[in-house]
């Protein structure tokens, strides 16, 4: 197939060499991202960029809103006009986007937030890496809610937790974020694009009742509620509020207790499903390390290189951040006699790994405040001082 | 083979973003067992100032996507030079463009240095601008465990836009061609 007609396809099937951002981008197109909206930042820009070359050539809209409160508000409108929609920002702009996320969770509202993650707090480290943003992705905004969080570790893995982030969103109905960092977010590695056909898209559910009887909030067995778009025939409520099965406002405890359950339960009996974590060399390990996002590279470098010297490392590397894999971890913690966590912030991830351990195990958190990813000898050096 | 470490670095406008990533695309796709992972320099130094792109290639995974210690560094800056020379490991490799670089005692723990005069080969050709290519045609003639000539050849072709390339694969057997005296 010539250049020019692959350009205009949503699955650029072939081998590439590019970076995370644009595999990430690509990944959205290929499950049928239509709508991107969003406001540039650094390190997130190229997917922007990538986004807006590219969507109109799919017959796909590309909004540059005036910041990041409005591009978050802009792709759930979309969601709810019935396209795939995402946005692509970093912690500062994620820090604006937090309480209408929130609103997404609420209204139950499909799409998809790519955090290319920097340094911190602040517009901090703009060019360079950071990993400071996992918990904001959890307790960002206020309520409760269940959010998925994704964490690639290649660029390759940009693409297929891109495709998966969509498919999560759509799936169990809410905004589902794919976490990445500078470090991955640019740098350039080789990325097969598989076939069409081998693209697994998930569509949300549609209503199959009658207008007239449907319910919009009303759940199946799964808990999910099937979804209505604006201009099919169905009612369309869409409010922040605590609402019936209608839709309507019903400020009341009874309401609340049975919205708020049921929106953090279809995601918590469903963690089987959510959550995907990657484990090496786990089987005979005393020691492990815990990693994830671009820094899981190195600590699998420095797990190859300890067991040269016959430390038996293992590691396990979260894929899926939120919900976060706290029994496979409890069980980690019967097996080894220490965890390390390596990660580009002052204790995020440590702490919860240490919750999950309940004291089984000693926890040691590696950590790097922003600005570089950790190189393998820093992570062997804590080891081998215990081994 | 193991690890192999390639920095590429000089002012901004040379083209040496360009460099990196027509090495790292010609591994990663047409060389066959090999895995490569280009990364840039990308702070306010990459507008203007010293500018570098690394390349790191192996045969298994990349695990540390960054250059530590530079088995090959390929400068064609004195501002780039003095920046990363420190960097090249000892017994490294350096190329250096020889019209723009001064040499200091820190060149000293290079096993071998090649000298070449990219630019004033490049202006025969019509602009500067082909100093790069005319740079990495002297690496592939003299190295042998980064990247093939035809790996290079096939990827030029595609990569550079159409009216660049014929001038470019001239700069690039020039490059190749290019004996230094010293």
């Amino acid at each position: 197939m010539s250049k020019q007609k692959q350009k205009f396809l949503e699955v650029s099937t072939g081998e590439h060499f590019t970076t995370g951002n644009h595999a990430a981008a690509e990944g959205a197109l290929a499950v049928g991202c239509k709508f991107f909206g969003g406001y540039p930042i650094t390190p997130s820009s190229e997917i922007a960029e990538h986004m807006a070359l590219r969507l109109p050539q799919l017959g796909g809209n590309f909004v540059q809103f005036e910041d990041e409160i409005a591009s978050i508000i802009g792709i759930l409108g979309a969601s709810w006009g019935g396209v795939k929609s995402m946005t692509a920002t970093s912690g500062p702009g994620y820090s604006l986007m937090v309480e209408n996320i929130g609103l997404g969770m609420m209204t139950e509202t499909p799409c998809v937030i790519i955090n290319v993650q920097r340094g911190g707090p602040s517009t901090g480290l703009p060019t360079l890496v950071g990993q400071q943003d996992i918990m904001q992705t959890k307790w960002g905004a206020h309520g409760d809610f269940e959010p998925i969080v994704l964490c690639p570790n290649s660029v390759q893995e940009c693409f297929e937790l891109a495709i998966e982030a969509f498919n999560y969103a759509e799936k169990y109905r809410l905004p589902v974020t794919l976490l990445l960092d500078e470090t991955l977010g640019h740098m350039s590695e080789r990325l097969i694009i598989p076939d069409a056909s081998k693209i697994g898209k998930v569509e949300r559910k549609k209503p199959k009742d009658s207008p007239e009887e449907h319910l919009p909030y009303k759940p199946d067995d799964d808990l999910i509620p099937p979804m209505a778009v604006a201009g099919e025939g169905y009612r369309v409520m869409v409010t922040g509020l605590t609402h019936d099965e209608r839709g309507y406002p019903d400020l009341n405890t009874k309401t609340q207790d049975k919205l708020v359950r049921r929106i953090n339960d279809k995601i918590r009996l469903n963690k089987k499903d959510i959550i995907k974590v990657e484990e090496y060399m786990l089987d005979d390990a005393e020691f492990a390390i815990i990693s994830f996002g671009s820094v899981a590279r190195t600590a699998k470098g420095a797990v190859n290189r300890a067991r040269k010297k016959g430390i038996k490392v293992g590691l396990l590397r979260l894929i899926t951040i939120w919900p976060f894999p706290n029994e496979r971890i409890e069980a980690l913690a019967e097996q080894v006699k220490k965890i390390y966590v390596p990660e580009i912030n002052y204790g995020q991830i440590t702490r919860e790994v240490e919750r999950s351990v309940h004291g089984k195990t000693e926890v040691k958190g590696i950590f790097k405040l922003g600005g570089a990813i950790h190189n393998p000898q820093e992570i062997l050096k804590e080891i081998e001082g215990d081994a | 083979m193991s690890r192999v470490e390639i920095r590429f670095a000089g002012f901004g406008g040379q083209g040496i973003g360009l460099m990196g990533r027509l090495v790292g695309e010609a591994v990663s796709l047409l060389e066959e067992g090999k895995n490569s992972v280009m990364t840039q320099s990308y702070g306010p130094e990459s507008r203007g100032g010293a500018s570098s792109t690394d390349v790191v290639i192996d045969e298994g995974e990349i695990d540390y996507p960054k250059a530590t210690e530079l088995d090959y560094f390929v400068v064609l800056s004195e501002e780039a030079y003095q920046k990363y020379i420190p960097k090249l490991k000892e017994g490294g490799i350096l190329f250096v463009e020889e019209d723009l670089v001064t040499l200091d005692e820190n060149a000293k723990k290079a096993k071998k240095i090649f000298k070449i005069p990219a630019t004033k080969i490049a202006e025969t050709l019509g602009s500067r601008l082909y100093a790069n290519i005319a740079m990495l045609g002297y690496v592939c003639a003299n190295t042998t465990d980064i990247f093939s000539e035809e790996a290079m050849l096939t990827i030029m072709k595609e990569k550079i836009k159409a009216r660049f390339v014929e001038k470019n694969l001239i700069a690039f057997q020039k490059g190749m061609e290019y004996k230094s005296d010293s």
